[in-house]
């Protein structure tokens, strides 16, 4: 149904509150967002309006309390917690801010672990990996430790992992904030041209107004809710 | 993923040093106290285990005998007895006293002056270096250690020359001439060991109505140690041990007397209690360190169970590591000590519970960590 519609991703109503009692907060207060295949939407808005909070929904690595929230027409609250993490590493691709490349494993090694998670073996994982850091143009850097490579680079890194096995979903945290605007334009040019290939569908939570033109749409987040969905910056 | 885990954590060499530094001096305390215990321990049999070599399959002996230094004289009848016992092939009676020996110098020391069996000479030392024991049977002869030659038995006070074969010692005033020298193996107790006849000794010891210190029995062929020491027990109202049981009775005695199984105990539970601190507190930090690393991998699909055998590879790892350096460390460490007279015997038994040990703290001290990396919330990648 939502995958015939060219609906990647469909959240209806979700809720999600942290702590209890007074101490409660209210992340998410009944979202509705609908990301389309082939799509790059970018969530924006103040810190702590539950941008991190609704990509952690999508991405299965947090529960709702309530509403649904399918990917691909798989709605995590009906799966176990073994399929979702199986589900999870097959099907979504990560970026996150600060990269969180392991600082001990070669660039190709950094980008063949979802390989490697999803039992792929060594040789071919890491033989994959070199053949997607060659794609972010940085093929002669397979055996660089991340020490050793520039901000824009070691996000190329980040960005070849999150390709390598192949995910339908790319879910992003703030993959520029880290980089100065030149790199941050190139970041988003690649991600562009190589995420959003064969159908793929982009999430990226950003501050950086620097890239609201990438986005196919925005949508502005305030207080727990979805606001407003836009297609141009100019309209926020 | 077990490379991925190898390389996280080797890459951090500072952890990783001190991982396997704390877990290898653990190693090392618990393997080396262990085989030094073991060794004393070993030591205290030393003088049961060469007489039974002679021959002997049971010892007999007064019910109160709590070790094989202290024996309490029996009635010279309870020889007769024993040998009447069914089972019984030969017995032979042995004397075990504490006498003072003058060397020719006038350097004074006590002995443990042995009278074996005139006849049979069962009961004397397996081994001679230098004559034969036959030559007890001369005129006032006495056997002694060839170890302790050059040291309890060197003249001047231990200053002088070693005392030689042919030389006189007089052994509670009695006149005696060295006959001869044996190998002894390692004491736990420090009076060395001077051998004679039974008849010889009885003239040496200081009047008493009971002299005869031990029995000594060979078994008819066929017949059944226990059930021979059971009868001899139910027969004669005396004690029979074999030698592994004498062993046995006797370090037994000197563990609960000394106090050195709780000394040894101490040292290799906190070599226990330093490997599980360091390793912990080490192990513990690695993973705080990693926490971002390991949400970052719980996002992209990696299940508890992979994680888990990650962290358990990890401890295994340095484990194992340090537990080989440890127990190298301690075998090296045997080595010289045995070279410098020290007892040091590492039973295949030390390295088994070595490792199960070392490896029990590794996981003890990974168990914090593990708990909470299983607990980590992926979403905490996207806390910046």
């Amino acid at each position: 149904m939502d995958v015939a519609d060219g609906v990647a991703v469909r959240c209806d109503d979700v809720v999600k509150t942290y702590g209890q009692g007074s101490s409660q907060v209210v992340a998410l207060r009944g979202v509705d967002l609908d990301v389309k295949t082939g799509e790059l939407m970018m969530l924006v808005g103040p810190s702590g309006c539950g941008k991190t909070t609704l990509i952690s929904v999508i991405a299965g690595i947090l529960d709702q309390d309530s509403g649904d929230c399918r990917v691909f027409g798989h709605d995590f609250k009906h799966m176990g917690q073994r399929d979702k993490t199986r589900y999870r590493g097959e099907t979504i691709g990560f970026v996150f801010q600060a990269f969180n490349l392991l600082p001990t494993l070669t660039a190709a090694e950094n980008a063949a672990v979802p390989l490697l998670i999803n039992g792929v073996n060594r040789r071919e994982a890491v033989e994959r990996a070199r053949a997607m850091l060659d794609r972010v143009g940085l093929g002669d850097r397979g055996n660089a430790l991340p020490s050793q490579l520039s901000g824009g680079q070691q996000q190329r890194v980040a960005i070849a992992r999150a390709l390598v096995h192949n995910p339908r979903l790319i879910v992003c945290d703030e993959p520029t904030s880290a980089l100065d605007a030149h790199t941050g334009h190139k970041v988003m040019e690649l991600m562009r041209e190589l995420a959003l290939a064969d159908g793929r569908c982009l999430i990226v939570v950003t501050h950086d107004a620097r890239i609201f033109e990438f986005a196919d749409r925005i949508a502005r987040m305030n207080d727990g809710r979805v606001e407003k969905v836009v297609t141009s910056a100019s309209e926020l | 993923m077990n490379f991925i885990a190898l390389k996280m954590l080797i890459g951090d060499r500072l952890k990783y040093i001190a991982l396997v530094a704390g877990i290898a001096f653990a190693a090392l305390l618990i393997t080396q106290q262990a085989s030094i215990f073991t060794g004393y321990t070993l030591r205290t049999g030393t003088w049961i285990r060469e007489t039974t070599a002679g021959g002997a399959d049971l010892w007999v002996m007064d019910p109160q005998v709590q070790m094989s230094e202290g024996p309490r004289a029996l009635s010279d009848t309870a020889l007769q007895r024993v040998r009447s016992v069914q089972g019984v092939a030969w017995a032979v009676p042995m004397y075990k006293g504490w006498l003072e020996c003058r060397l020719p110098d006038g350097t004074l020391l006590t002995v443990r002056l042995i009278g074996i069996d005139d006849a049979t000479l069962a009961g004397g030392p397996p081994e001679m270096v230098e004559g034969q024991l036959s030559d007890l049977r001369r005129d006032r002869a006495v056997i002694v250690s060839s170890a302790a030659l050059a040291t309890d038995f060197a003249l001047d006070r231990g200053k002088g020359r070693p005392l030689r074969v042919g030389d006189r010692v007089d052994i509670n005033d009695h006149q005696s001439i060295v006959v001869g020298t044996y190998k002894a193996g390692p004491e736990f107790f420090w009076e060395p060991v001077v051998y004679t006849t039974y008849t010889r000794a009885l003239t040496y010891a200081p009047r008493h109505r009971r002299l005869l210190s031990y029995v000594l029995v060979k078994l008819a062929p066929g017949a059944d140690s226990a059930e021979v020491a059971k009868r001899i027990e139910r027969t004669t109202g005396l004690k029979a041990h074999t030698g592994a049981e004498f062993e046995r009775v006797t370090a037994d005695y000197i563990l609960k007397k000394t106090g050195i199984l709780i000394n040894f105990g101490m040292t290799i539970g906190l070599g226990f209690l330093i490997g599980l601190l360091v390793a912990g507190q080490t192990f513990y930090t690695f993973v705080l360190d990693n926490l971002r690393h390991f949400a970052a991998l719980k996002a992209m699909g990696a299940a508890n169970a992979t994680v888990l055998r990650m962290l358990c590879l990890q401890v295994i790892t340095v484990g194992l590591i340090g537990y080989g350096i440890g127990l190298g460390g301690a075998s090296l460490t045997g080595i010289a000590f045995e070279r410098g007279g020290l007892a040091f015997q590492m039973h295949w038994l030390i390295p088994t519970f070595g490792a199960v040990a070392v490896l029990g703290c590794c996981l003890i001290a990974g168990f914090l960590g593990m708990i909470r990396v299983l607990r980590l919330e992926p979403s905490v990648v996207f806390k910046g």
